[in-house]
This record gives structure tokens, C-alpha cells and sequence, in this order.
């Protein structure tokens, strides 16, 4: 029987409080870790656990703190990535609206595994709830010896600090978010460097997401091979899942990594509101190239949905019914990364303007024959041609309609107007 | 123009968390957003001196980032989230029928400059989609009598304010 460990506080009475936390094993995990490991053996348990990164690019967590140089006279950093712009995505604001302590445990394990003495916590300036939940959890922790001078009657000590977004989903990319830390406008930077070892303020710097961090105690509290028990053992861990759009039952899911897309969207997410039917799901936030209905039977982690084309990205599944036009959905998610694209790279600023401008008319009921073939052309122009990956997912997710629905773009312009309306 | 003092304090405060001040400027724009409304040249300059940081760095600051407002924006400011998951759950009539009730369209201000409407990017909690950003407050599951509702608790808070 699966047993959850990340939402477990989730719906309790004063869950974000430090004295709820600490009454279901809080900060033992720390404790454990400052007594009984050096830095290096934290980085070879949580390697041993085969945790790998939830923030959407599945890198391996042990791997990337083990690249940050030792013993350097330059301060190093830990930045947690807050920032849950990806549409389709909430795991990380109900993490630390619930359990925020659980958050901050990790990210003092981490800055101990890695030798950092100041963490920046990177919450999308929406969240104001989160970011007043986390300013107190951050000063309880100090007032109890959980972060701060001499952690736990340690010699190791950390501070964290909150750095308020202000609405650009580009910050989310990593480098991005070290631009915008650093005062900048937040446009991606060349890599390599990479930032474990020339990052923020060119420091070496780790940056993970929310739900990765909030993974680590739990690690250090039961052990590698108990998360690398659960799911497969290339994708291992609990896992959660953001289920929203055309279900009965949206909302958070923590289950085991790997589970079959079916049985997510009916057993949990209930399946399709009365009378509808599911047409396409979205597994990884709109970055996600779309699946139809008939390709459901994959499993949720990073290898399975990248064997089908598509991506386990933030994990934040959207179901789309067969009352919905996909040409309208497509525009909306070509939209989207159009107003979000930072302007820095000409494929991604220029392709995805023209996008927009194929899509909209083509849902409108005013495009040509020849429209098709030139969004085809221009995804390839604008695919593998950006400087950051928005770019990419865009045009992935436009060929991802193309492939699988091409029917209702041709029907479209057919009929000269959108069938659904 | 001279910032208010605590405003000044509260910049340097905010300041302390970061080895350069540049890094600064993004809270110092929040602060001086909340203490004025909204960015004017004149606010981006007194930040840029409380900083000691140059007056560019903080105007590219101002106008990337869509949460700064460089324009008056209405005292309650309603933003509905119209991506994916929100329009899935019936975001457009909501919004079709906000513009009605408010008598304006998306990106207005209402004659009385109680409301702004506008339509934003995913929020982050669409598991209860529709959604809509009052302010600092996130309200979901909306439907039109939720949203009818909302606005006149809204006008009635406004109008004891007044009196
Ligand atoms: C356009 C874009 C947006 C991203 N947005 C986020 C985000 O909101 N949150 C996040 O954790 N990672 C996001 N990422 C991934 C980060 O760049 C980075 O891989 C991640 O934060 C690393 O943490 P992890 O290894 O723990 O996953 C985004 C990437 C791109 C290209
Ligand atoms: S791909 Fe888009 S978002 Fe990324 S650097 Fe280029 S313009 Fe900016
Ligand atoms: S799509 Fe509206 S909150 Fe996510």
C-alpha cells in the first residue's frame, strides 16, 4: 500500500505551523543529517535514491549537488524554485501553503550537503498566501534553532531568504531566475557555465524546485532504497500529480511515479464530467505535448511519456473533453508562450508571434489551405532554434495538435469556421 | 520627491538580504508599488536613489515584469485567469459577463476607478479553475452568481470605507 509522505500534513489544523510539523517527526530529518552524515555522504544517499529533479527537466538531484566545487573561497547558494508558472501546475503552492516547513527542511539539508550558507526561496509574486505562510515558518525555524547560526547545536548555519517574483514565467528557467535575482531583467544565459559552478553572483549555485527539496527529508528520514523502492527504478519516488480541466475530481494527487496516465485521469480524477467523453490529455503542463484519448496507457514518469513523444514536465495534467475545440486549446497554449516568450532569441519572438497570428485566424474560421504547411514550417524554423526550451515546448506543442488532430484544424478550414461554436 | 520614511526603511531592510544592491530593486519596486499604487517616473527615480543603483537598471526592471504597474490600476483589481485548465471550466463567460455587469471591457478601469479588469496567466491553482486574483486574494470555482456576489461584498466594503 502506497503510503503518502509529501501531503501527508495536507487538510490537518495548523499544518503550516513549526509545532504541527514537529509533532509528525519534523526536523529530525536535519538533526539525523548534521549528527550522523558529512556533506558527501548526503550527496551519495540522495544519489542512491535516484530522486531526480520535479521542477520538469528530470535531472538527477544527487548528481547535480555533486558538481558544485569543494572547498572554493567563493560563498556557494542554494535557490529553491518557486516560481509554479507552468499552466496545469499547483503542487508547489499547496506544498508550501500546507507544509512549509517540510520545504525548508530540505533546503537546509541541501545547503548542507552542498556547503551553502544563504538560500533564496523564489515564489512567484501571486502567491501572496504562500510567501506570508513561508515569512512565518522562516522565523519560527529561527526562533527554534532550525535555520539560522549553529542549526540544531551544530556548527553549520543558514539563512533563507524570500525573493518575491513579479509575474514572468521565463523566470521559472533557472538561469532566468539568477538574472532576475541578480536585479536583471530575467532572459536565460549561455550555458555552460552552469550555475553549480558559476551561478548566482558567478558562485557556484544549486537550484531545485519545491517538490524536489520537499522529497530530501524524507530520504535522509527512511532511506535511499525506500524511495528508490517506489515506481521505476530509472524514475523512482512518490510523486504528485496536479489534475485540473475536464474531470470530475481535479486536485493534488500524491501516488507513486509511473502510474498508467488511465488510471490517474478516471480512477482519481474521476474521468470526464456527465455526458462527456476524454479526448486529449495534457501530462506535464502546457510545455507537454498533447496525448489522445487512445494513448493513455503510459506510465507517468520521465522515460515512458518522452518514449511517446511527450513530457512528464511539472506533472500537471489537464484533461480536455470532446466538447472542446483542440484548434482553440492549441491557440490558447501558442498564446500563452507567445506573451510569456522573453524576447531574447529571434525564433522564439518572431516564430511565435506569426503562430499566434495562423492559429487565431485559422480558429476563426478565416485560414487558408496553406496554412497548415506554413505552421509546419515554421515549428521546425523555430524548433532546436531557441536559446531556452519555452521556445521548443511551444512549437512542440503545435505539432503535438497538428499530428493527433489534424482533422479538426482541415475541418477548420473546410467549413470556414470553428466546428464547436 | 521624498519617499515616505518607513518606505526608505523598509528598502533598506529589504536590501539586506542580498551581497549587491541591484538585487534589491525588485523588492524596493514592490514595496514603493504598494505604498503609491502605481510606478511613475518620479517613484522609479527615488528608488534608484535609495538603492544608490542607476535609474536605468530600475525602469528595465519596471517594464519587464508584468506585476508592476507603470499605469493607475483600479483600488480593487480583478484578475481572471483565462489560460488552459480556467478556460476548460467556462473562463470566457465569466469574463463575457463581467465586462457586461462592470460596463467595461478586459484591460479597463470603471468611470468610478473601483475596477480594473483584466485577464492573466495561469494562477497556479487550477484544481479549482475557474479563478480570479481580488487583490491579494485568490477566489475559485467561480461561477456568475459567485463572481455577482463577490463584486457587491466588494462594493459594500468600499462604500463603508467611505462614509
Ligand atoms: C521556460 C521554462 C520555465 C520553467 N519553469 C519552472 C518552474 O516554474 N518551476 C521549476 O521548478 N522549474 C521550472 N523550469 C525548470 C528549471 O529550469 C530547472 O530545470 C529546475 O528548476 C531545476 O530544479 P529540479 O532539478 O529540482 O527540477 C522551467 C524551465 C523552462 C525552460
Ligand atoms: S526561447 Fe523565447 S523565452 Fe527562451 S530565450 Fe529565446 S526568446 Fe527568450
Ligand atoms: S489555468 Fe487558471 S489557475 Fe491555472
Amino acid at each position: 500500500m502506497f503510503e503518502p509522505v509529501l501531503l501527508k500534513s495536507v487538510g490537518q489544523p495548523d499544518s503550516h505551523s513549526l509545532s504541527h510539523y514537529r509533532s509528525v517527526g519534523g526536523y529530525e530529518a536535519l538533526q539525523k543529517a548534521l549528527n550522523d552524515y558529512t556533506p558527501d555522504e548526503i550527496i551519495e544517499l540522495v544519489k542512491g535514491s535516484g530522486l531526480r529533479g520535479r521542477g520538469g527537466a528530470g535531472f538527477p538531484t544527487g548528481l547535480k549537488w555533486s558538481f558544485v566545487p569543494k572547498g572554493q573561497e567563493k560563498p556557494k547558494y542554494l535557490c529553491c524554485n518557486a516560481d509554479e508558472g507552468e499552466p496545469g501546475t499547483f503542487k508547489d503552492r499547496i506544498i508550501m501553503e500546507e507544509d512549509p516547513h517540510q520545504l525548508l527542511e530540505g533546503m537546509a539539508i541541501c545547503a548542507y550537503a552542498i556547503g551553502a550558507e544563504t538560500g533564496y526561496l523564489y515564489i512567484r509574486g501571486e502567491y501572496v498566501k504562500a510567501i506570508r505562510i513561508l515569512e512565518t515558518a522562516i522565523r519560527e525555524a529561527h526562533a527554534e534553532g532550525c535555520l539560522g547560526r549553529g542549526i540544531l547545536g551544530s556548527d553549520f548555519n543558514f539563512e533563507v531568504h524570500i525573493h518575491e517574483g513579479a509575474g514572468a514565467y521565463i523566470c521559472g528557467e533557472e538561469t532566468a531566475m539568477l538574472e532576475s535575482l541578480q536585479g536583471r531583467r530575467a532572459q536565460p544565459r549561455l550555458k555552460p557555465p552552469f550555475p553549480a559552478v558559476a551561478g548566482l553572483y558567478d558562485s557556484p549555485t544549486v537550484i531545485n524546485n519545491v517538490e524536489t527539496l520537499a522529497c530530501v527529508p524524507h530520504i535522509v528520514e527512511r532511506g535511499s532504497s525506500w524511495f528508490n523502492g517506489i515506481g521505476p527504478e530509472r524514475s523512482p519516488g512518490p510523486k504528485l500529480y496536479c489534475l485540473s480541466g475536464s474531470l470530475r475530481k481535479p486536485g493534488l494527487y500524491e501516488l507513486p511515479m509511473g502510474i498508467p496516465l488511465r488510471e490517474l485521469i478516471e480512477e482519481h480524477g474521476g474521468g470526464a464530467p456527465e455526458g462527456r467523453q476524454i479526448k486529449a490529455v495534457i501530462p506535464g503542463g502546457v510545455s507537454a505535448p498533447m496525448i489522445p484519448a487512445e494513448g493513455l496507457d503510459v506510465g507517468m514518469d520521465f522515460d515512458s511519456l518522452a518514449g511517446v513523444g511527450s513530457m512528464l514536465g511539472s506533472a500537471g495534467v489537464i484533461a480536455i473533453d470532446d466538447n472542446t475545440c483542440i484548434v482553440k486549446v492549441a491557440t490558447r497554449i501558442v498564446e500563452f508562450f507567445h506573451h510569456e516568450s522573453c524576447g531574447k532569441c529571434t525564433p522564439c519572438r518572431e516564430g511565435l508571434d506569426w503562430a499566434v497570428k495562423i492559429m487565431r485566424r485559422i480558429e476563426a474560421g478565416e485560414g487558408a489551405p496553406t496554412d497548415l504547411e506554413q505552421l509546419e514550417r515554421l515549428c521546425g524554423g523555430i524548433f532546436g532554434n531557441t536559446f531556452c526550451a519555452l521556445g521548443d515546448g511551444a512549437a512542440m506543442g503545435i505539432r503535438a495538435a497538428l499530428m493527433h488532430f489534424k482533422d479538426e484544424f482541415t475541418a477548420h478550414i473546410d467549413e470556414g469556421r470553428c466546428p464547436y461554436h | 520627491m521624498n519617499a515616505p520614511l518607513d518606505m526608505r526603511a523598509r528598502i533598506e531592510a529589504a536590501a539586506e538580504a542580498y551581497p549587491d544592491q541591484r538585487s534589491a530593486i525588485m523588492p524596493a519596486l514592490m514595496i514603493a508599488q504598494k505604498e503609491y499604487g502605481h510606478l511613475t517616473g518620479d517613484v522609479l527615480e527615488e528608488v534608484a536613489d535609495i538603492l544608490g543603483v542607476e535609474r536605468i537598471w530600475v525602469y528595465e526592471l519596471a517594464t519587464f515584469y508584468t506585476l508592476f504597474h507603470t499605469e493607475p490600476v483600479g483600488q480593487v483589481h480583478l484578475q481572471l485567469c483565462d489560460n488552459v485548465s480556467c478556460m476548460l471550466r467556462g473562463a470566457e463567460a465569466l469574463l463575457r459577463h463581467m465586462e457586461q455587469v462592470l460596463g467595461i471591457a478586459e484591460g479597463e478601469t470603471t468611470g468610478d476607478g473601483m475596477f480594473t479588469l483584466s485577464t492573466v496567466e495561469c494562477l497556479g491553482a487550477c484544481e479549482m479553475a475557474p479563478v480570479m486574483q481580488v487583490g491579494d486574494d485568490y477566489h475559485g470555482n467561480l461561477d456568475a452568481d459567485r463572481i455577482d456576489a463577490l463584486l457587491a461584498t466588494l462594493r459594500a466594503r468600499r462604500e463603508k470605507a467611505d462614509v
